[in-house]
């Protein structure tokens, strides 16, 4: 029994030791993406509270936990309540498996690929819970739509995915990052890395893609009827996302925690470092593009996933099979 | 091994408990969000039978994608009066139409898992080889060799479905104005501004 004990005090220090720098990154990754906003507008951002505004999201945090809870008086409660709580989890649970070296990762799976995927998939229901619950028209038009482009979404992410798994042999995320040793999947799968990052926006709800919460038509979305610390869970479940896709287009893509060139001054740096550089360039491409493109109308945004990004990635599909087959080139597995 | 069987009756009873409330709940919202739970549950077993990829793809298809679409169905089209009828109207054609299939499903279950027990008298056991091989490189195996035929059956009966759905609901509409991109980006000044002398009291005519 003794030992049980001692396994989970183990697992649980573990997983506190993942959770607790994603949160703090999370804080600080608000106050990179509104710097680069405001950089780009020739504004100055956030610089007031601490060291270059740095502890900016934190005083919006204690801002946001003081405020008053409020829920509708039509509102289902249940739903209401667990919409925000299950966005946050599922955001935070998906890094169990992310890999930030080849020894420092928390639990390393088999299929950790499809895990990601389906967790990311999930995420609609937050949205669309919140949505329904809050028994009100914007909410409920905000969460319709945001479920329709995330499954569309979805769909074109999956033929990616099934991209790269023909060039690596294997589901398991540490493979995927080992495969790309000699070169990183960026340079052979271009195409299909700008079709991801695009999808990527669009997965996470933001900016060019950002219908479900258009504030010219739809108030603030799903998240118009919430408030104080329910509010602020959405809020932090959706960039602990941004951060994950980021994550993930640098495992599938850029190499993961490989340095960029194999040389001496470069590989002395410890992996983890080489994978935070990554997810931060992904998420400054993130925040600006959120800065200099304007939003997309809902039936152009349907037209880009279905007709324009499924086709071409279902192309590319054949195209790197038959390329890996032609060139005997497909990975022989260990079996 | 004790953990092993805690974990699997905490997931089996919540699996049990949920489909039961799928039937019984007077909310329809509320019986999608219990099949969802149940989904969830069963994908767990799946994992802790050793079928990962199972459960995986249990996940993303049935909970990632049709039960959103269940979602879609029950909110739009506002079901949960018409089931509220149905237990307190008196309306009660519909129970006979539901006892014969359910009788039906339960028959078919029953001379599955009775079946079971004889399973290696009436078909053969496939090609599976058993050795500590991920389970999704064994699918890949089997799949792709020995029911590549069958495969390949189940994708031309989803495809005809998908035609005959997009065909059943398909209307044109007319007077609806689409926009081409080709055509927006090779306008020019000389095709998009016209010059029309103008007779006074006469006008002109535009087109679009």
């Amino acid at each position: 029994m003794l030992e049980y004990i001692q396994i989970l005090g183990q697992e649980i220090y573990r997983i506190l030791f993942l959770l607790v720098p994603i949160l703090v990154s999370v804080a600080m990754v608000v106050w990179l993406d509104r710097r680069v906003w405001g950089l780009v507008q020739k504004r100055k951002g956030p610089n007031v509270v601490g060291p270059f505004g740095l502890f900016q999201t934190l005083a919006d945090a204690l801002k946001y936990i003081f405020k008053e809870i409020i829920i509708p008086a039509s509102a289902n409660k249940v739903i209401f309540i667990l919409a925000p709580i299950i966005t946050m989890t599922l955001a935070l649970v998906a890094w169990a498996v992310i890999p930030m070296s080849e020894e420092f990762v928390l639990s390393d799976i088999n299929v950790g690929i499809l895990y990601l995927f389906a967790v990311s998939s999930l995420g609609v229901y937050g949205i669309i819970m919140g949505g329904w619950a809050s028994n009100s028209k914007y909410p409920f038009l905000g969460a319709i739509r945001s479920a329709a482009q995330m499954v569309s979404y979805e769909v074109s992410i999956g033929i990616i995915i099934i991209n790269v798994l023909l060039c690596v042999g294997s589901l398991n995320l540490k493979d995927i990052v080992l495969a790309q040793k000699d070169l990183w999947f960026v340079i052979p799968l271009f195409p299909m890395f700008v079709v991801f990052f695009i999808s990527a926006l669009a997965e996470t709800n933001r900016p060019p893609f950002d219908l479900p919460e258009a504030e010219a038509e739809l108030v603030a979305g799903y998240q118009t009827e919430y408030s104080g610390m329910m509010y602020a869970m959405f809020w932090l479940g959706e960039y602990a996302n941004i951060l994950l896709m980021c994550a993930m287009g640098s495992i599938l893509f850029l190499g993961g925690w490989l340095p960029i060139i194999d040389i001496y001054p470069l590989n002395l740096a410890p992996s983890p470092i080489w994978m935070i550089l990554k997810i931060l360039f992904l998420f400054f491409l993130f925040a600006l593009i959120k800065a200099i493109v304007p939003r997309y109308r809902y039936d152009q945004l349907m037209k880009l996933g279905w007709k324009i990004f499924l086709p071409f990635s279902l192309v590319y599909l054949v195209l790197t099979a038959s390329f890996l087959f032609y060139f005997d080139k497909l990975p022989k597995g260990n079996f | 091994m004790i953990i092993h069987s805690i974990f699997f009756y905490f997931f089996s009873i919540i699996a049990i408990f949920s489909s039961l409330m799928v039937i019984t709940s007077r909310n329809t919202i509320n019986s999608v969000f219990f099949l969802i739970l149940d989904f969830i549950s069963v994908g767990c077993l799946f994992i802790m039978v050793g079928a990962e990829f199972l459960g995986m793809i249990i996940l993303i298809v049935y909970v990632g994608a049709v039960a959103v679409l269940f979602l879609f169905v029950v909110m739009m089209l506002n079901v949960a009066e018409q089931k509220n009828s149905w237990f307190t109207g008196k309306e009660t054609k519909h129970i006979h139409s539901g006892l014969i299939v359910g009788n039906l499903i339960l028959l078919e279950l029953l001379v599955v898992v009775g079946g079971w027990k004889y399973k290696d008298d009436l078909m053969s056991s496939s090609t599976l080889i058993l050795s500590n091989t991920s389970n999704t490189h064994q699918l890949g195996l089997v799949m792709y060799t020995d029911y590549v035929l069958y495969f390949q059956l189940a994708g031309i009966i989803l495809l005809l479905s998908m035609i005959g759905a997009i065909l059943l609901t398909f209307r044109e509409r007319v007077g609806v104005k689409r926009q081409s991109y080709i055509k927006q980006i090779s306008r020019n000044p000389s095709s998009a501004v016209e010059l029309k002398d103008v007779e006074s009291n006469k006008g002109v005519t535009i087109d679009d």
